[in-house]
């Protein structure tokens, strides 16, 4: 027998994501799967889930669930009020939900992606390799959309574990985005790049899985704001005729034609992304060799969170 | 931070091709070109089979474009300086041609739902429709890549009476199938969405279908000729898709 698990309230933009779709860009497929990767993993490993396992993901505001069978959940991203049968706990350690139990999940505070992960995973059949919901092409999720009220999901088997907690805090950077100019980069004379190296850019409400919209200065390119369409990659800063900033995320699409001014550094997509809206921050540039630097220190950093998880007192 | 961007006026003389460009810390692009040019395509082409039939270690996915092939790595394995080394080598120094793409017949409904774009682009060209559809269904289209979407597929190759700017305002939402003209460029639809272009009829295959085997009817490199079709075959072809009956027909490799 599936176990189920039942979604009695949903937020705006939930979903069933995942690490991600890979292999088809080449065919117009985006890569989705959660907006912040660590946060998703770690929620993973709390309740004893393999990396790949698929959890929910949502923007701003959790929802209401209850499982027919006895599972492990953690809530991860960020933090905010979550309730298992009306008792309140912590976010970023995993807890028993027994079965027919009421799970409820708050709305985050300083943060914008949250992620639930149930012990065995979301077990939806997988759509080209991977169980992400790409909404905008009704690729992979729950019949290709965002989880609603009334939804129901099959669960995976899992084995029975201790609830876990993190032994080594999983902390975020600070200060300015890194960023690595490019690839067209010289479609930006030296007063531009002076403005988007030195002028605070702002979160903005205009955002979804698929891009940011920034606000701030204008960023003028001298060779035109048209090139003849070519690859984007997740974390593409595209630079549209308005001169306002868009910063393409997981469900961007894998080809455009504006210019592309930089993109963000991997290991500082899901720290932008995680910004609430309005917030003021500022871009540094660093070199692609420096950043695959970071990136790969980043993830040993996160490997080292995983592999430290301990069995929480009772 | 010593790090200096390359900022426009500073690069004094003109670009020279193929060069490398870094996007980020896990992808790496090879330009051979500004332009849309068949000959630059089958650069990109060439480079994309060189690396299929030899592929270097830390390679996660290749995704050829119009003008050039961005390359997306692990950088555990690989690190972009070495990897945009190898493309250039790669590049320079390999002459394969690569093998001509099949040439697949479209069927197409001309008019039909889209009746209106069609009569309007006529007029805009002080031709027609039928001289539009007999203009349209007489070349040979090159699929320069597949992009925005699941399989949307851009082609080359439109005649260039029939090059019309897209429109003003675009439209919320264009069908599966829907054969689109957007400047000098030419395309098939492949998921349901807003599009600016103007659309002069539509093919019941479908470019993308999650549930076939093969998911993607199309890729880079393709050639298309389109069939002029009635409403009776178009019908009949709508109905073979639908059961999963329906064959392209292939002219040529």
């Amino acid at each position: 027998m599936t176990a189920l698990l039942t979604i009695s309230r949903a937020g705006p933009l939930m979903s069933v994501q995942d690490d991600g779709r890979y292999g088809f860009r080449a065919r117009g497929v985006s890569t989705s799967g959660a907006m912040d990767r660590d946060a998703h993993a770690i929620a993973n490993a709390l309740v004893g889930n393999d990396a790949d396992a698929a959890t929910i993901e949502f923007a701003l505001t959790g929802g209401a669930f209850t499982a027919d069978r006895d599972t492990l959940i953690a809530v991860t991203g960020g933090s905010c009020q979550v309730e298992i049968a009306g008792r309140s706990v912590s976010t970023w350690e995993s807890h028993l939900l027994k079965s027919g139990e009421t799970l409820t999940v708050g709305a985050l505070r300083g943060a914008v992606w949250g992620y639930i992960a149930i012990s065995g995973g979301i077990a939806i059949p997988k759509m080209l390799g991977s169980r992400s919901t790409h909404v905008r092409t009704a690729v992979g999720g729950l019949n290709g959309k965002a989880l609603s009220a009334g939804d129901i999901l099959p669960l995976g088997d899992s084995e029975k574990r201790a609830p876990r907690t993190l032994g080594t805090p999983y902390l975020r950077g600070h200060g300015p985005i890194a960023i690595i100019p490019g690839p067209q980069d010289d479609y930006f004379d030296e007063d531009a790049w002076k403005t988007f190296l030195r002028q605070p850019y702002r979160t903005t409400t205009a955002r979804d899985r698929m891009a940011m919209v920034l606000d701030g200065p204008v960023l003028q390119a001298f060779k035109g704001h048209d090139i003849v369409s070519d690859a984007t990659v997740v974390g593409s800063i595209q630079v549209p005729g308005s001169g306002k900033p868009i910063v393409l995320t997981a469900d961007g699409q894998t080809t455009g034609g504006y210019p592309k001014i930089a993109t963000v550094a991997s290991f500082d997509l899901a720290r932008l992304a995680q910004l609430p809206a309005g917030q003021q921050f500022l871009f540094r540039a660093i070199s692609a060799d420096l950043a695959e630097e970071q990136t790969i220190h980043a993830d040993d950093r996160l490997a080292a969170v995983i592999a430290d998880l301990r069995t929480s007192e009772g | 931070m010593h790090f200096r961007p390359r900022s426009g006026p500073k690069s004094t003389s003109e670009s020279t091709y193929p060069r490398i460009l870094r996007c980020g810390d896990r992808a790496i692009g090879i330009e051979f070109s500004d332009t849309v040019s068949e000959a630059a395509n089958l650069k990109v082409l060439s480079l994309d089979a060189s690396l299929a039939a030899e592929p270097i270690d830390g390679i996660l996915e290749t995704i050829p474009t119009y003008r050039s092939l961005t390359v997306i790595y692990d950088p555990k394995i690989l690190r972009g300086a070495a990897l945009g080394e190898a493309l250039m080598q790669r590049a320079t120094h390999d002459t394969a041609v690569p093998e001509t793409g099949r040439l697949l017949e479209f069927p197409v409904l001309y008019g039909g739902e889209h009746q209106a774009d069609l009569d309007e682009l006529a007029a805009l060209k002080n031709m027609s429709a039928a001289d539009v559809i007999a203009l349209h269904a007489s070349a040979v289209y090159r699929v320069y890549m597949i992009g925005f979407a699941p399989g949307f597929a851009y082609l080359g190759g439109l005649p260039d009476i029939l090059h019309t700017p897209r429109l003003a305002v675009p439209r919320q939402r264009i069908e599966a199938g829907a054969i689109g003209i957007g400047g000098r460029q030419s395309s098939i639809n492949s998921v349901p969405g807003p599009s600016g272009w103007r659309f002069l009829g539509r093919t019941p295959f479908k470019l993308f279908d999650p549930a076939r085997t093969e998911a993607f009817l199309l890729k880079a490199g393709d050639r298309i000729t389109f069939r002029s079709v009635d409403l009776d075959e178009a019908r009949e072809l709508d109905e073979k898709v639908a059961v999963g009956t329906a064959e392209l027909k292939e002219i040529a490799r």
